[in-house]
């Protein structure tokens, strides 16, 4: 399917130019259809593109020497990933595999500087995008030092819950054990736990929020 | 959406230590891979355990959770 101009649109990078300035920047873009749970970069690999993604989700994140995994992000559609590498011509910083079938919009290094050297605009935005990445790391970092995992867990359920403005990946207990940086089993431990205390209800697939004051408390502990 | 769990046959080495924790006792062993014979079953906790997610070294199986928020 052909780049859509609507799509650009509703991406942060792109906040502000007008259809002729988004029509030039399509002919710059490329579309990558991904299947579930294909890995679409590798940590340490050399890095061609930048991406986004228009529809579904895609899970960023790093695995350590005996296999561990450490979910740095998911990324929901309009959001960017491997923007790093693209940027400062280094590798891949972490690994990047699709949730379930994603479409992508992919800009080449070479053609993401002929973006900003055309469209000033779009490097203020930039800024912006890199600078709300930096934010998210720097609250990860807080959390795996200064949260317990109970906290933590509460933390991933609240930024995780359908709130009605977009779909939200399904989760795992190995998904959310990868990114409170803790073992599967503390999932359920602490699953437990904030059930018996009111906060959440376990009912088949589904992680009910029931008290999201309760839930938010926990979670600023 | 899966009412089970998510099996990812090439991943199973056929360990069944999931069968050992399945408190439903829906999982068993077809040609040394793990499958799921009666889904509905799974939720007759009404509550996924994910105790066979938990305990799968090749993490073989997912149970995936909706989080979402109760209406008041």
């Amino acid at each position: 399917m052909a780049v859509q101009t609507e799509l650009l649109k509703a991406i942060p990078y792109f906040t502000g130019l007008n259809p002729e300035e988004l029509d030039s920047i399509k002919e710059l873009i490329f579309e990558k259809e991904v299947e579930r749970g294909e890995v679409i970069l590798l940590e340490d690999e050399p890095a061609d593109a930048l991406y986004f993604v228009t529809s579904g989700a895609v899970k960023v994140f790093k695995t350590s020497s005996d296999g561990k995994e450490q979910i740095l992000s998911f990324i929901l559609p309009g959001e960017s990933f491997n923007d790093v590498p693209v940027f400062d011509s280094g590798t891949n910083i972490a690994s990047a595999q699709a949730v379930g079938p994603v479409v992508l919009y992919g800009i080449r290094k070479n053609d993401l500087e002929v973006i900003l050297k055309n469209h000033p605009k779009v490097s203020l935005n930039v800024s912006r995008v890199l600078s709300q990445q930096i934010r998210g790391l720097v609250s990860l970092v807080e959390d795996l030092s200064f949260r317990h995992v109970i906290a933590r867990v509460a933390k991933i359920l609240l930024e995780y819950a359908s709130d009605g403005t977009g779909p939200k990946p399904r989760l795992t207990h190995q998904e959310m054990a990868a990114m409170a940086g803790t073992a599967r089993e503390m999932i359920g431990r602490s699953l437990k736990s904030l059930e018996d205390e009111g906060a959440i209800r376990l009912h088949r697939h589904r992680i009910v929020i029931t008290d999201k004051e309760a839930l938010r408390e926990i979670a600023e502990t | 959406m899966a009412d089970s769990p998510v099996i990812e046959r090439e991943k199973c080495d056929g360990c069944g230590l999931c069968i050992d924790v399945c408190h439903c006792n829906i999982l068993v062993l077809v040609d040394n891979v793990i499958t799921v014979i009666e889904e509905k079953k799974c939720v007759s906790c009404n509550r996924w355990c994910a105790q066979c997610e938990m305990i799968c070294p090749t993490g073989a199986i997912t149970i995936p959770f909706d989080v979402v928020i109760e209406e008041r």
